[in-house]
């Protein structure tokens, strides 16, 4: 992982004195609301319905075990007991007040954290793909270009007052696990027929109101260049992207209106004169961040550890944990495993104190004390020895963390909604929890096989419903909380946005909604196919005809269009 | 007289900022005999340029949209220009401010107006900007302190082009 010298640790420290400073005054009404608004999201700082809420940055979702008892002790000290992960590998405090947010970024840049950029009009959190450095099908370590990339977009002084937020991730394996195609800018690491590095870019992906997928707008770009041709779509955003409609304020809809040709063309004009400038990355810069992503020590292994296999013959449970929450890793006799903050009845993502400090205990023993965040809100351990898996597992159930069901119905993706979140148009966690009460014969789970549940609980699409297989998004209907549903999205190399099935339900039908979908996914379903390629080959209509049965063709009951 | 912040000190300036007529026509540019240094807009000396430099102590101010490419070269023969910032979260003056240094070579006073205090100077100042005319109901003093909120920095910026990978 990456460790702060004194320059880092410098930045970061000079960040928690403004902050503070930037507190002070606001208490003391030298800064009014609306100026303190910008300057404290800037700083993770959203107000919410009951408080404030602080959101802190996992640099692509990367931490150390004391970093995660750090995590744990704020929110013993400074909210309820809980934090909540998020879909950009981030974790949320629901609950700090306003004037002991300082103090908690104090302490949190003293285990090299801080909440720098998480939220605001400014470049954000870059996110990655939570197995880097160890999925069985990695091409290129993403790690060390995040961390460039986290470095440059660090108080970069041109691109802190953008049109609007700006989102990078960077994916190095074949799947992609870290949606670059639904970012502002997605990155695929990629090795040409030499061997060597270089990237793909992709601009104008997003989900929000008008969800789109990225443009490929530079197929080749070679590593020494990231930073300067990043400056240049930057400033070429900067300066012509939208600042009088926030709704049509993002990189995507400059894109396509200047077509992606002319944005592309526009951006090497820029390109042109960054180009071996100064910003240019140099051999060791690049060599000095590998440096810190390096393999851990691990052991020489002849993989199918013998002990792992008896325990998996041996029990049923146990094998069915490893056959959904543990991942292929690339070093023979390793796995990464997936601890699941799904468990049934639990809101997706959150995590108490106590199960925070126990996952950093097991990352101490079993994972060279290393933890991951994946955008789907679960935790990984991602270096564990095939036979250390079952006594893991024993740990993880203490916890509550070891629901075998990543990638399944329940491992939904959830938003706070409006249980939280002063934007929610509805509820989504109720949702998520009636799904998950209804599916709760882990039998039928395991045979529906993989399908990927996204609840947002507005259109700003936090929980990304435009890419889940079945999507569910939060709508305001004359004041009452209802939900609309799309299907056949996807996210990965062949993202693609859902399609809306047709009028929206109340969150008391939900739990049947759902049932009529997975009903007909079950009647229709040939062989082991997964849910998403038998909506791709029967398409949406049986799915409507099941679901709005029994009311007028395409539209929802009387009293849901009232 | 109001007061600014220039290479970190306050000092006066009366300078005004000339703004176009209600009929959008150019405002008349007073003589040098009557006011000193004035700001025209770019389209005004773009328009006005041989009088304009006839006059002398003239600068040049941009509005957020306003390009810096279509003052080129020239930029190297002023020595004022000024960037208005519309509200402190437009950071459209950001790029002109670097465009003007680092591209087109302007070496004068570089000075940011409009919504501008102390939580943006560091960033201003490094895009460039070495004059800030605070916002009259902020306090000045307190501000002058924001240029120096970070002293480290891993970017290539105006001040130190050098990325702190080169350094470090
Ligand atoms: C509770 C406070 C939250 C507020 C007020 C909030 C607000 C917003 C807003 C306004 C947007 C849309 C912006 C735009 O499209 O320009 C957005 C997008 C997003 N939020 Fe949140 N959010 C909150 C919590 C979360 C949480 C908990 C997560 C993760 C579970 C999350 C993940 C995201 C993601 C991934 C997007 C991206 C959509 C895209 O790519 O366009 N947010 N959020
Ligand atoms: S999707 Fe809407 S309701 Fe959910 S967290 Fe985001 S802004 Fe809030």
């Amino acid at each position: 992982m990456y460790i702060y010298d004194d320059y880092d640790q410098k930045i970061v420290d000079q960040r928690v004195a403004q902050y503070r400073d930037q507190t002070r005054r606001y208490l003391a009404g030298e800064l009014t609301d609306d100026e303190f608004r910008p300057l404290r999201l800037q700083n993770g700082l959203y107000i919410q319905r009951h408080a404030p809420m602080l959101r802190v940055a996992i640099p692509y979702g990367n931490l150390r075990s004391d970093q995660v008892r750090k995590l744990a002790e704020l929110a013993r000290k400074y909210d309820k007991g809980y934090v909540h992960f998020t879909t950009r590998q981030n974790v949320q405090y629901n609950w700090p007040a306003l004037e002991n947010v300082p103090e908690m970024l104090a302490e949190l840049a003293s285990v090299q954290m801080h909440a720098i950029q998480t939220s605001g009009n400014c470049i954000r959190n870059t996110t990655s793909d939570q197995f880097a450095g160890v999925a069985y099908d990695e091409i290129v370590d993403p790690r060390p270009w995040c961390e460039i990339i986290r470095q440059w977009s660090t108080f970069h002084p041109e691109f802190a007052h953008l049109p609007r937020k700006f989102k990078i991730a960077v994916n190095g394996a074949q799947e992609d696990r870290a949606a670059v195609l639904v970012h502002d800018i997605g990155i695929n690491v990629k090795l040409n027929a030499q061997g060597q590095v270089g990237f793909e870019i992709y601009v104008g992906g997003g989900l929000g109101r008008t969800p789109m997928i990225g443009d490929l707008i530079k197929p080749w770009l070679e590593p020494a260049h990231l930073l300067t041709y990043l400056d240049a779509v930057l400033r070429v955003y900067n300066r012509y992207g939208r600042r009088d409609n926030k709704y049509k304020a993002r990189i995507k809809i400059l894109v396509k209106a200047m077509t992606p040709e002319v944005f592309a063309a526009k951006v090497d004009q820029e390109w042109a004169y960054l180009k071996n400038g100064p910003q240019t990355l140099t051999d060791e810069e690049i060599a000095r961040n590998h440096r810190f992503f390096t393999a851990p020590a691990y052991e020489s292994l002849p993989g199918d550890d013998p002990s792992f296999l008896a325990a998996i013959e041996a029990s049923p449970a146990f094998s069915r944990w490893v056959d959904r929450n543990v991942f292929a890793h690339k070093v023979p006799g390793y796995a990464a495993v997936t601890l699941s903050l799904k468990q049934h009845g639990a809101a997706p993502g959150d995590a108490t104190d106590a199960q925070l400090d126990a996952v950093a205990d097991l990352a101490d023993r079993f994972s060279f004390g290393e933890v991951r965040v994946s955008h789907g809100q679960n935790l990984i351990l991602a270096d564990v020895k095939e036979s250390e898996l079952f006594a893991l597992w024993e740990e993880a159930k203490r916890i509550g963390f070891a629901t075998p069901n990543i990638g399944l119905l329940t491992d939904l993706i959830c938003c706070p909604g409006g249980d939280f979140c002063s934007l929610a148009n509805a509820k989504s966690l109720p949702v998520a929890k009636s799904v998950q009460e209804r599916f709760d014969n882990l039998d039928f789970l395991f045979d529906l096989g993989e399908i990927d549940i996204n609840i947002s609980g507005c259109i700003n699409a936090c929980g990304h419903h435009h890419i889940g297989h079945i999507g569910i998004l939060g709508v305001d209907k004359n004041n009452a909380e209802f939900y609309q549903i799309t299907l056949g999205g996807r996210q990965g190399v062949d993202a693609q946005i859902g399609k809306v099935i047709g009028p929206s339900f109340a969150q008391e039908e939900m739990a049947d909604v759902m049932s009529k979908i997975i009903q007909v996914f079950v009647d229709n379903r040939e062989g082991d196919e997964r849910f998403i390629d038998t909506f791709d080959r029967i398409g949406i209509d049986p799915f409507k005809n099941k679901v709005y049965e029994g009311r007028p063709a395409g539209r929802a009951k009387k009293e849901v269009e009232a | 007289m109001s007061r600014i912040i220039v290479d970190k000190q306050i000092v006066d300036c009366d300078a005004p900022i000339l703004r176009a007529n209600e009929d959008g026509s150019f405002p008349i540019v007073p003589e040098l005999s009557e006011q000193g240094l004035v700001f025209v807009s770019l389209p005004q000396y773009l328009a006005q340029k041989a009088e304009l430099t006839a006059r002398g102590d003239v600068g040049v101010w941009f509005a957020a949209s306003d390009e810096p490419e279509l003052l080129g070269a020239d930029a190297a023969q002023l020595a004022f220009i000024a960037v208005e910032f519309p509200a402190f979260t437009d950071g459209r003056g950001f790029s002109i401010g670097r465009l003007l240094r680092e591209r087109y070579g302007f070496t004068g006073q570089l000075r940011a107006f409009g919504d501008v205090f102390k939580d943006t100077l560091n960033y201003l100042a490094r895009c460039g900007f070495n004059a800030f005319a605070v916002r009259a109901d902020k306090d000045i003093e307190d501000a002058v302190k924001g240029i120096d909120d970070f002293t480290e920095f891993y970017q290539s910026s105006v001040g130190q082009p050098q990325p702190l990978f080169r350094r470090r």
